[in-house]
């Protein structure tokens, strides 16, 4: 869902500096956990803004439906009945991207500009960059990008970008009928998220918080949470996300290591001619051959 | 709604009872967040089901289904117990000061008059004691044994905590719980506002459940009081609108009582319904019916309604009896009529007990479905396999099918639950040959017309002689028919000294400005002021808020008068100073009343005058004590038709009043109703938000967030039935069955009542066999076939089921 | 073409397809697999008409090459199981290397080098190929931890294997007469005798 009108602070398997010139303000959309009724307008929203439809699917005996991220569900509320201090909680947390300030997927991603973070902090995927390896989905730890069965693309929200390059807030937030879902400078958004946790705390949520998680340098959507001490039971957020070690190795030190490693291996066996010479077959031996040849 | 939607903001403590407003009120739904979030307001949820408001609520407390009357005496009881009243308000504002009939009684579980033949109620003694100078007798000390208050402590007495939780299956520590919070709001400073819906008016004792909380509001002094009030959330954008303008065969438009058989003339008709004062200095709005009613039948009847023919009295139909809608299958299903018109109804799913409905259908000669989507009930004489198993052959019903726009296709307004009129702007053509539901009308109105013109008939007068003004007779115009709504001077209108007040033909600037002599004509007394002389007022969108309270008095315009907050004056104590002065809504400034609304009151009326704030009694309080109702002036817990106990707690040895002793059964009906023994469970119907009704089954976007039929199960029952979620399972009632996806959850509490235990089968009603949802039954298949007594409202939220695995 | 027709057969032209077949797969396989892994050369996937038309191919010719390496193995694993005389000769490699063979151990068919990177290549191969099926996303759907874990075993073992196939290239072009085995499947006498005195005996029959 390309619009260029927004700057670049990082691209995909891009090793050079992006045009940081400009002092772009960061955004945020705060997904109050404690305020959504789980109605699924956001998902309505996105599904229309988006131009999505994935299946009629099925009940499951749960009322998550579609039931997973997919190529067409771009965002998901999922429901967990919980029981905490002896009373019954239904927890409700709408699923989606993060949009990382160090975004995972575009760290793992091969293709240049197949994934963008804006300077605003958006991660976006560009469909026509994308060469459909699924390494994105490897370095996400919310596991949220999708591949395509039909394009072998890979999707996922896009914090409705377009609509945020001319000061739209995203659909999701726009049709949220409670003011679950806000959209706007991360740092007001965090300055708001505050005031609802005070007010979460007096209810008597004493664990109530922030979830923001600094393992991926903080993220650009950010939840309150009733039980910000266990993100776990909301469907299973992770309590400490990072970019998996592995993720990180192979996209990090991996990758110069290596290079170098097979450059000196080259550049070794080239020198190692010149300084060397060629190992060819003695003299001696080669003489030998000839006399027999002659014979 | 007494008040509306932003109201809600202003409450301290938000009651939701009888409706779900989460999920089936979401956009409204932000004002209770607003209150939360920005005054701290606390949010209680007490329902058979963890719904999603109680998700989002402070204190849960879960309750039977059909209790809700025991739930809510037992409030009142805890508050005269504890003695959480506003005294000053309750002492001036309610009739707790009136004396009754000394004849008037209650024993076991029935009142004085009880007709056991016809399940009906001589209400003689329901009545105040009269003085001689013929006003009604009041003890302003309240000690008298027959005044309200003393009667209504003793009624309600006997709902002691142990009692409510032993029938409701409310844990009592719940219950008095929930009791501390509301008696909180006794104070004047706090209000709390109450938001039920379809969760308490369909059972077949609804309206008692809504006339309980009034009471308790009444006694909290939340009548009248921003924040406060009794708010119904009404279930479509419009349906304030559809009830406003008539639906029901009992009203006229604007509530006008219609004519039955009785009224054997225009003067029995008129003056049966223009009551007298029966205390001193009170306004008795209601005696200015003659008014209402004329310059409604000078707006159907025009120049043909004169005072000569009793302003076409003649030409209104006088039913024969009862036409509600359970009244209709009846009488369809016993082949007593011929035809039917269907306009955005769709009662194969909507009405209860899809058997009988089905088979009432079968019996018409022809059935027009008006609707912008082909209905199950326009398909209701094709074989859908399980889901609609019928015999095409069987069946001679002759269906018409027109297609009609969807409001987002044509002018229009809506009126919400707040009784704000909105204007609608047409934002695309309709697909097809769809036409508007007016311009079908008017199609039909004039083909009719025509043939009773030609061929005459029985009564050709009332169809010959109607009004129909319009530019394009078959195809009137919104504009127009708002503005014949509104109403007109029909001759210049003047003074007492013979000033003009209102030229002929201007716009009416309100429905004080009618009169009785044929000079105005006016569609609804109660819209009149909405499209004035100044324009149509439900155009504007200005929403400046002076007050902070909310009260947006130029965004369209409120019925009635463009008043926001119905009883305000009560907002005010006695000598006009407002209860709460962070909460002004009016003041009496010495010489009017004044403020952030429209008064709901004569203007100049001085508070020495004692003009009561209830304007629309004949004694300007509100009734503790009610005889309108049709079973009883005090409410009373009676178990649904369907109970589980088999018996009324309150009265165990007396079958008679297990349930609604004045709620209507048809013969056959009574018989079909389940029993405990075959059918242990408790099933109650609802809502889910991701549809809306039969309607957006039909929308791919609702499909998906909800595709399919389920039934909601406690973790314990599906255990005790070997049923896993995800697992296709049958419930039947004893008229029928479906089969629909479990839902196990813990959100379905399991109930200890009458200290044994009670399950819930919580059953969604969107679902049919047409639409882009995966084809289903229909909910209605198991509800039973008996409603309100006062409103006939079907009773689809309580009545009994047996569970299996499919 | 016969050149001398004393020269010693080495290979096969069953064996020499196979090679190339496996040669020319590694070269596209390495191309397209260092695009994915390093920006610097992602302009490589235009050699296979784009980004998407590599990720597409990059798969079917890892089984192409796993199939044929497959082959290859059993043709050839026996001459490369290691034995006494081949520690000796990797003991003493670092004359070899810096251009002495007069002390070297006298060889088989392979000398020690060759069999460790047999041996070498055939690991990477599995790494590499069972790897490259957990990623494999447009047949298969393994746990995500899996396919974090294969992305990297991928990687390494491609980077290992690439390293491997440089010292095999090199030391065939500076190996004078080497490149021609696999050509033309030919070796002169005195080259086998040189450098695979063992083998040269049992062919021959002479000392």
């Amino acid at each position: 869902m390309a619009l260029q009108s927004l700057d670049i602070a990082r691209r995909s398997a891009t090793t050079t500096e992006a045009p940081q010139v400009r002092n772009t303000t960061e955004v945020a959309k705060l997904i109050d956990v404690s305020a959504c009724i789980g109605c699924k307008a956001c998902q309505a929203a996105c599904m229309e803004w988006n131009d999505i439809r994935p299946e009629v699917g099925n009940n499951v005996g749960i009322y998550d439906n579609p039931q997973d991220l997919d190529d067409k569900t771009w965002t998901l509320m999922r429901f967990s009945e919980v029981e905490e201090n002896g009373k019954l909680e239904w927890l409700i947390r709408k699923d989606g991207c993060m949009h990382c300030a160090d975004p995972g997927c575009l760290k793992a991603c091969p293709s240049p500009g197949a994934i963008i973070q804006y300077s605003n902090g958006i991660v976006d995927f560009h469909q026509e960059n994308c060469i459909g390896c699924g390494y994105c989905v490897t370095g996400c730890p919310f596991n949220v990008p999708r591949i395509s069965k039909a394009d072998s693309k890979a999707y996922k929200c896009s914090l409705c970008s377009d609509r945020v390059a001319v000061g739209q807030a995203p659909a999701c937030a726009k049709a949220c009928p409670t003011g679950a879902i806000k959209f706007g400078a991360k740092e007001d958004m965090v300055h708001y998220a505050q005031s609802r946790i005070t007010d979460l705390k007096e209810r008597g949520y004493q664990n109530a918080g922030l979830y923001d998680p600094q393992g991926v340098g903080g993220t650009h959507v950010v939840y309150v949470l009733q039980h910000a001490d266990k993100p776990s039971l909301y469907a299973g957020l992770p309590a400490d996300p990072q970019i998996s070690p592995l993720v990180s190795l192979w996209k990090g030190v991996a990758k110069p290591l290596a290079m170098v490693a097979l450059g000196a291996t080259a550049l070794g066996s080239l020198f190692h001619y010149v300084m060397k010479g060629p190992n060819e077959v003695s003299k001696e031996l080669e003489e030998e051959m000839e006399k027999e040849d002659a014979k | 709604m007494t008040n509306h939607w932003v109201d809600i903001k202003n409450a301290d403590l938000i009651l939701i009872m009888g409706g779900n407003a989460a999920e089936a009120h979401t956009c409204g739904f932000k004002w209770v967040q607003e209150a939360k979030h920005g005054r701290r307001a606390k949010l209680v949820v007490v329902d058979p089901r963890f719904t999603r408001s109680a998700a989002v609520a402070d204190y849960y407390a879960p309750i039977r289904a059909g209790t809700d009357i025991a739930f809510l005496a037992g409030v009142i009881n805890y508050l005269l117990e504890h003695d959480k009243l506003q005294h000053e308000y309750v002492k001036a504002y309610t009739n707790a000061a009136f004396l009754i009939d000394p004849g008037y009684g209650f024993e076991d579980g029935l009142f004085t008059g009880y007709n056991a033949e016809k399940r009906s109620y001589d209400k003689a003694t329901w009545r105040y004691q009269m003085g001689e100078d013929g006003f009604a007798m009041v003890d302003e000390t309240l000690q008298d044994p027959n005044c309200v208050f003393q009667l209504m402590k003793k009624h309600f007495a006997r709902y002691d905590a142990d009692t409510v939780s032993s029938i409701t299956g409310t844990p009592k520590d719940a219950f008095l719980k929930v009791c501390e919070m509301i008696a909180e709001c006794a104070a004047p400073d706090r209000v709390m506002t109450i938001l039920y819906a379809l969760g308490w008016t369909q059972h077949s004792v609804g309206s008692q459940n809504i006339r309980t909380m009034a009471m308790i509001q009444l006694l909290l002094g939340n009548m009248g009081m921003a924040g406060g009030g009794i708010n119904a959330l009404r279930g479509h954008a419009n349906v304030q609108g559809v009830t406003d303008m008539c639906p029901f065969t009992a009203n006229l438009p604007g509530y006008l009582s219609a004519p039955t058989e009785r009224d054997v003339d225009v003067q029995t008709y008129v003056s049966s319904r223009t009551p007298k004062a029966i205390r001193p200095n009170q306004m008795n709005f209601p005696q200015n019916f003659p008014k209402w009613w004329v310059s409604l039948m000078k707006a159907w009847y025009g120049d043909a309604a004169t005072a000569d023919n009793g302003w076409a009295y003649d030409w209104l139909p006088k039913p024969d009896g009862a036409y509600d809608v359970l009244a209709m299958f009846e009488r369809m299903h016993q082949g007593r009529m011929n035809g039917f018109f269907c306009q955005g109804f769709n009662p194969l799913a909507s009405v209860a007990h899809k058997g009988k409905v089905s088979a009432a259908l079968s019996k018409l000669k022809y059935l027009v479905v008006i609707d912008p989507l082909a209905t199950d009930t326009s398909e209701f004489w094709k074989n859908h396999g399980e889901f609609n198993d019928v015999d095409p052959r069987q069946i001679q019903t002759e269906v018409f099918r027109l297609p009609a726009e969807l409001f987002a296709e044509h002018d229009g307004t809506f009126t919400n639950s707040g009784r704000v009129i909105q204007w609608h702007w047409k934002a695309a053509d309709g697909p097809g040959e769809t036409r508007g539901d007016l311009e079908i009308i008017a199609q039909l109105y004039t083909r009719l017309k025509a043939m009773y013109a030609k061929d005459g008939g029985a009564l050709p007068d009332p169809v010959l002689n109607l009004t129909w003004p319009y530019r394009q007779p078959t195809k009137p115009s919104s504009d127009e028919v708002l503005r014949e709504i509104n109403g007109r001077a029909l001759r210049d209108l003047t003074d007492a000294n013979g000033n003009v007040l209102v030229k002929a033909g201007d716009q009416l600037a309100g429905f004080a400005q009618l009169r009785d002599d044929g000079s105005t004509a006016c569609g609804n007394w109660i819209y009149s002021g909405c499209y004035s002389q100044a324009g149509n007022l439900t155009q504007r969108r200005d929403n400046a808020d002076p007050s902070g309270l909310g009260q947006t008095l130029n965004w369209g315009f409120a019925w009635p008068a463009n008043r926001r907050i119905i009883y305000n004056r009560a907002s005010c104590d006695p000598s006009g100073k407002p209860w709460d002065a962070k909460r002004t809504l009016l003041r009496w400034t010495g010489t009017a009343w004044a403020g952030n609304d429209i008064p709901d009151m004569r203007p100049n009326a001085a508070p020495e005058e004692n003009v009561g704030p209830f304007i629309m009694t004949q004694e300007g309080v509100a009734r503790l004590f009610a005889p309108g109702m049709a079973e009883g002036p005090f409410p009373e817990h009676y178990e649904p038709f369907e109970t589980p106990l088999g018996k009324n707690p309150m009265h165990p040895d007396k079958p008679q009043v297990t349930s609604n002793p004045a709620a209507r059964v048809y013969k056959g009906d009574m018989e079909l109703f389940g029993k405990a023994d075959e059918f242990p469970y408790v099933a109650t119907t609802y809502r889910l938000v991701e549809h809306f009704h039969f309607w957006s089954k039909y929308s791919k976007i609702n499909a998906i967030l909800q595709p399919e039929h389920f039934v909601e199960i406690s973790e314990e029952l599906a255990a005790e039935k070997g049923i896993r979620k995800g697992d296709m399972v049958k419930v039947r009632s004893n008229r029928g069955y479906l089969k629909a996806v479990a839902v196990v959850t813990k959100r379905i509490p399991v109930l200890t009542v009458d200290g044994r235990k009670v399950h819930t089968v919580g059953i969604p009603l969107h679902y049919g066999f047409k639409g882009e949802t995966k084809p289903g039954f229909i909910t209605n298949t198991l509800t039973p076939f008996v409603g309100d007594a006062n409103s006939q409202t079907p009773e689809y939220k309580a009545f009994l089921v047996n569970i299996e695995k499919a | 073409m016969i050149r001398n027709p004393r020269d010693l057969q080495r290979y096969t032209a069953s064996e020499r397809a196979n090679h190339w077949v496996v040669g020319i797969c590694f070269i596209l396989l390495g191309l397209s697999g260092l695009a994915f892994f390093h920006p610097a050369f992602f302009p490589l996937v235009h050699l296979f008409g784009g980004g998407v038309w590599a990720r597409i191919l990059h798969p079917w010719i890892g089984v192409v090459m796993a199939l044929f390496f497959l082959i290859m193995f059993f043709r050839f694993a026996r001459l490369n199981l290691m034995g006494a005389a081949d520690w000796d000769w990797l003991s003493k490699v670092r004359k070899m290397v810096d251009g002495d063979d007069h002390d070297m151990p006298e060889q088989g068919k392979y000398n020690g080098g060759q069999k460790l990177l047999f041996w070498g290549l055939t690991l990477s191969m599995v790494l590499i190929t069972v790897s490259g099926v957990v990623m494999w996303r447009s047949w298969f759907d393994f746990p995500v931890e899996l396919v974090r874990l294969a992305v990297v075993v991928h990687a390494a073992a491609a980077a290992f294997m690439i390293g491997l196939i440089f010292v095999h290239v090199y030391a065939a072009i500076w190996t004078r007469g080497t490149i021609r085995a696999m050509l033309y499947g030919t070796v002169t006498r005195a080259w086998a005798k040189q450098h695979h005195r063992g083998w040269y005996r049992q062919i021959t029959g002479k000392n």
